[in-house]
């Protein structure tokens, strides 16, 4: 204690809460985004048959950034052509090495490319540029990495099996992830010998046509990859088109559903990644400071848009209130704003349509009696911006803790033992991911193999790896992307 | 006392035998009360078979979720020695199916090839029981301070929809690998020879395997197919030699929830490509599962 | 010990992870922290300094130069605060407290046998007494980290409580010396046993051993510290002290003082840093953001 003879020396100052630390933007100079960009079919980039274009925009601010092409039908015909040619004549006959070299080479102009592809990425799909650049552009490097060095490696897959490629996949990328999931998609499927066409989303097309860019300076065999743009109607030209041998698709289940009967007459081979609603399972022996974190980055990593986000907490009731308590501190310790500054916690929500979706579930938590937290965290006044949220007094049966948000709410449940949680957390149509958090090795086993799930993260959450399979369970999807496993739907073993 | 005087077997009436289905480990008749006439190529009268109706399947496939949990839980070991028991009853009874075959119009040579292989086959799977786990799983080296390994686990209940032009063997090559990895099934036999399905459910019945993990009906496939297909409690539908629009419709009713759909057409089950490892990773689900390694006092760390 | 605080069974504390921790820890250093907040955070950091001198070969010399340091930081740049506390040894703290006057630089003394703590309680009760009656304001104890690795953790709860009554009105902190503790599980069980023997400050360092302290080993600690208040509604303050040169690592440091107990702990009475070197360090940024001007340590006294 200071003695009464003694001079005050504790100096009062302003070290602003966490959200308001002055600006510190990315620099948006870095981005060279064209006025308009066509589509990229056979190597080089040609108008739409149509001439018909479309706005893709800063959902941060509601700006337009640039007009991409939409492909007809047409279009995503000659696409498939071309890249049924480049199979026939020059991929499918290449050597495995050969292949190999032109995927590394992919890989290692991502990562000479990274700071401008998350900066594009970042003002086109609204994600903080702090996970853009320390995640998405990255992990996309590395999965291109990983399955380049399969490429001459394949009959070591699989024993007593020749692998076979399958030939040309259609494949169809959602928003949440737009660079990285085309090369989840990409890379196994040009390492396994298989020419492909893909389809960006329609709201996020940046990134995939700086690929399509890269990959023309990357000197690939023209046709081996196209990249397209457009919305729901030139996906479904690629997946009904009669000369396609595979789908592959990420998003929602029900597109997964209408993908999966287009295709019921027919022999193409499908992998489906769709949707989830994840089970965070919390016991009162766990790590309960990583555990909130856990819970938080599971939840509130890329505004929630995320397939394996952990969507329904389950909180022991013994370590509830506790839980609850640090979980609202966090909450309030996150910053909503620019998805270009690099202090941005959470970004903006992906689009109007999506926006207006996780709103309408907000209303409906509300009249389902749950009880809503928000962090007073102010929104930016442009764009589309949704506040980090926590529902207490869920139920099993609250739609909100049934049907996917794919936005920032988490619905807090809670339990008493581990069969009731088992059994709640397997309650539902899904099975892409879990989460259990508790230090007892022996109870972490019991729940990593009881959950119904392709991803069980045990004292983590939301972690990838090109090398570490990724899929779902039940109407999650089937087929898994990412390691060996991840080569299986590309190949046809004879 | 007076001898019976009807032991003679010239003179002995035979007990003729009701053809039943096997569902949760009993043998009802069907719901239905519906039956077909089997008939030998002679015209001889074989068996009044059940056909089967969607309330027989319904009924079926809640045994078979009812036996899953306990079955996927079993060490993989136990179900080896089970379907290894399995193969035991159907040795001990050969001479049953065999007479039973030749009955429905095999040739002998036909029927011993027939029961014999599919002993072999049980045999083989029973070995692959708690092996084809390893052959599937990779511990995965990623960046991160993270254990990761992928390991298969079974899909769940798989309806199938067994080959009509055999007896027993082209049931008996799709049940196996669907149970070895842990799965439960429900089986729908060939209605051209049902018999044989019929009695092997007995031969289940009797070997260890719990009820409910392997359910088999008789009846006709263009009744139940949607069924099989469609049932939101199944997770797989597993065809063989179905026509194109059976096919089709089963892929169509599949996607309700997801099913995983598989078709095994034109394998000829008597050959080494009737059985493989990759039928029991077909109904395999891979599960990857995280966990953080603490790295306390290493060569990089600080702590 | 006040009375009201219920003290829990130590074999029970609370779980730590070390690779969430980790994580956790970097997350902050990726917060940027740019212009007025920068100023503001660098005046902080450089007002919350323990200005060290822990030398077997300090000097009466060498203690007055580091005390007029810690008034005069840099008298060319006129308005600058103070350091916190000029951190000695006992035989020193006379000449600090008279070196210091009436600036409001505090002294604080090392005591029990630092930096080992292998002496008997009596004697560290006599050294503690001794810098006490010097005039130290605060008295930097170490904990016996032997006995706490044996598992008396009931000898080191005793010893603490001993110390802090022997302290009077000087505020006490704990070194915990995380370094030798080996785990962060350790580490927030010795927090929680100095917190409720009556710690006013837990400390991670001694300085003599490497590592000292890191930014996961602070957050374990700060954590400790919420659980506490959230318990008992008590305020701890929090010294990371060695291996903190940088000012923009100190920068990181409040950003996690700051999201972790947040605003009411963000001044000297409750966060320290043990330091001898980040004061210039902080000097040359503070002179950099006034001037624009990238600086040279030599115009910035070595004291």
């Amino acid at each position: 204690m200071a003695k009464d003879d003694k001079k005050d020396n504790t100096l009062k100052l302003k070290f602003d809460s966490a959200r308001n630390l002055a600006p510190a933007p990315e620099s948006k100079s870095i981005a060279k985004i064209k006025p308009q960009y066509e589509l990229f079919i056979n190597g080089s980039f040609v108008k739409p048959e149509s001439g018909k274009y479309f706005d893709t925009i800063n959902p941060a601010t509601e700006e337009k950034l640039s007009q991409v092409a939409e492909a007809s039908p047409a279009d995503v015909d000659k696409a498939i052509k071309s890249a049924r040619s480049a199979y026939q004549k020059v991929w499918s006959k290449m050597p495995g090495k050969e292949r190999a070299k032109y995927i590394f080479r992919i890989s290692r102009m991502i990562q000479e490319k990274a700071r401008e592809f998350a900066v594009v990425e970042s003002l086109d799909g609204g994600k903080p540029i702090r996970e853009s650049r320390d995640f998405d552009i990255p992990t996309a490097a590395n999965h291109f990495f990983y399955y380049a060095g399969w490429a001459d490696k394949l009959n070591y897959a699989f024993p007593t099996k020749t692998p076979r490629p399958v030939g040309v996949a259609s494949q169809i990328i959602p928003w949440n992830f737009p660079l990285l999931m085309a090369a989840w998609k990409i890379a196994p499927a040009l390492a396994t010998g298989n020419t492909v066409v893909l389809k960006s989303a329609e709201t996020t097309p940046l990134t995939a046509l700086m690929l399509a860019e890269l990959i023309q300076e990357a000197d690939l065999p023209p046709g081996v990859v196209n990249i397209i743009t457009g919305a729901g109607e030139t996906g479904a030209a690629m997946v009904s088109h009669p000369d396609t041998d595979k789908i592959a698709f990420t998003g929602s289940t029900d597109v997964g559903k209408i993908i999966q009967k287009a295709v019921a007459s027919t022999h193409k081979k499908v992998t489906l990644e769709l949707g989830g609603k994840a089970a965070n399972i919390i016991f009162d022996d766990a790590p309960l400071d990583q555990a909130v974190e856990g819970v938080i980055n599971g939840i509130f990593f890329n505004q929630g848009h995320v397939c394996c986000a952990g969507s329904r907490l389950y909180v022991q009731e013994s370590v509830y209130d506790i839980v609850l308590r640090k979980l609202k501190d966090r909450l309030e310790t996150l910053i909503v704003g620019d998805p270009l500054d690099k202090n941005t916690d959470i970004g903006a929500i992906n689009s109007r349509g999506q926006l207006e979706t996780i709103q309408k579930y907000l209303k409906i938590g509300v009249q389902e009696g749950g009880e809503i937290h928000q962090s007073s965290c102010p929104l930016p006044k442009k764009g589309f911006f949704c506040s980090p949220t926590l529902f207490t007094n869920v139920s099993q049966s609250s739609r909100i803790a049934q049907e996917e948000i794919f936005g920032p709410v988490l619905s807090i449940l809670t339990f008493r033992t581990e069969d009731e949680v088992i059994e709640k957390a397997n309650n539902t149509p899904y099975g892409l991911s879990a989460g259990v958090w508790t230090d007892k090795g022996s109870k972490i086993f019991n729940m990593t193999t009881k959950l119904r799930a392709g991803v069980v993260w045990a004292n983590t959450f939301n972690k990838f790896d090109p090398t570490s399979p990724f899929g779902g369970f039940k109407e999650s999807g089937f087929g898994r992307e990412g390691g060996l496993h991840g080569l299986m739907p590309y190949l046809h073993l004879d | 006392m007076a001898k019976i005087n009807n032991t003679n077997e010239e003179q002995r009436l035979e007990v003729l035998k009701t053809y039943k289905i096997y569902v949760g480990g009993q043998f009802p008749r069907t719901e239905s009360g519906r039956y077909y006439v089997l008939k030998s190529k002679n015209g001889d009268h074989l068996a009044n078979v059940c056909q089967c109706s969607r309330k027989d399947f319904r009924d079926a496939v809640l045994a078979a979720r009812n036996a899953f949990g306990g079955w996927s839980a079993r060490a993989a070991f136990n179900r080896g020695q089970i379907l290894y028991r399995i193969a035991e009853m159907l040795e001990g009874r050969k001479s049953q199916f065999v007479d039973e075959m030749t009955k429905q119009g095999l040739s002998l040579k036909q029927a011993n090839e027939e029961v014999n292989l599919s002993i072999e086959r049980l045999i083989y799977y029973a070995g692959w029981c708690d092996k084809y786990q390893a052959m599937a799983s990779t511990v995965n080296p990623v960046a991160s301070s993270h254990f990761n390994f992928s390991s298969p686990e079974p899909t769940g209940v798989v309806s199938v929809l067994a080959p009509n032009d055999s007896p027993l063997l082209g049931l008996v090559s799709l049940m196996a690998p669907i149970i070895a990895g842990g799965n439960t099934c429900v089986i729908l036999a060939s209605s051209k020879y049902p018999l044989s399905a019929v009695t092997f459910g007995e031969v289940l019945g009797t070997s260890d395997l719990s009820g409910g993990v392997v359910n088999i009906l008789t009846g006709f496939v263009d009744e139940l197919l949607p069924y099989f297909a469609d049932h939101m409690d199944v997770n797989a539908i597993v065809l063989s030699d179905q026509g194109e629009p059976q096919v089709t419709l089963a892929k169509e009713k599949s996607v309700f929830n997801l099913k995983r759909v598989f078709q095994y057409k034109n394998i000829n089950w008597l050959t080494e490509k009737g059985q493989s490892p990759y039928f029991i990773l077909d109904l395999q689900e891979i599960k990857t599962t995280w966990h953080p390694i603490e790295n306390i006092g290493g060569a990089k760390a600080s702590y | 010990m006040k009375p009201n605080i219920k003290i829990p069974d130590f074999s029970n504390t609370a779980i730590v992870d070390q690779v969430g921790v980790e994580e956790r820890a970097s997350r902050f250093t990726k917060r940027s922290i740019k212009n007025e907040t920068k100023m503001n955070g660098l005046l902080l950091a450089l007002n919350m300094i323990d200005l060290t001198t822990l030398e077997g070969k300090d000097t009466v010399g060498k203690v007055k130069q580091l005390c007029t340091k810690a008034v005069h930081l840099h008298e060319a740049y006129p308005g600058l605060p103070t350091v916190a506390a000029v951190c000695v040894y006992p035989s020193m703290v006379g000449v600090a407290k008279k070196a210091l006057g009436d600036s409001g630089v505090k002294v604080a003394s090392v005591s029990t046998a630092f930096p080992s703590g292998q002496a008997p309680t009596q004697v560290k009760i006599d050294d503690t007494k001794y810098a006490v009656e010097n005039g130290a304001d605060e008295i930097d104890m170490v904990i016996s980290r032997g006995k706490f690795l044996q598992g008396e953790y009931n000898f080191v709860f005793d010893e603490i409580a001993l110390i802090k009554e022997t302290c009077g009105d000087a505020r006490l902190k704990v070194i915990l010396e995380t370094g030798e503790l080996g785990t962060y599980d350790r580490v927030r069980k010795a927090s929680d046993i100095a917190m409720y023997a009556g710690a006013d400050f837990i400390k991670t360092s001694t300085g003599k051993i490497s590592p000292a302290a890191t930014m996961p080993v602070t957050l374990v600690m700060l954590e400790a510290i919420r659980d506490f208040y959230y318990k008992t509604g008590k305020k701890i303050a929090m010294k990371p002290a060695g291996g903190i040169s940088k000012a923009k690592l100190a920068l990181h440091y409040l950003v996690m003082l700051n999201e972790v107990l947040g605003e009411d702990w963000m001044n000297n009475e409750w966060f320290r840093f043990g330091a001898s070197s980040l004061a210039n360090d902080l000097l040359m940024q503070i002179m950099k953001q006034k001037t624009g001007i990238y600086q040279s340590s030599n115009y910035f006294s070595i004291d």
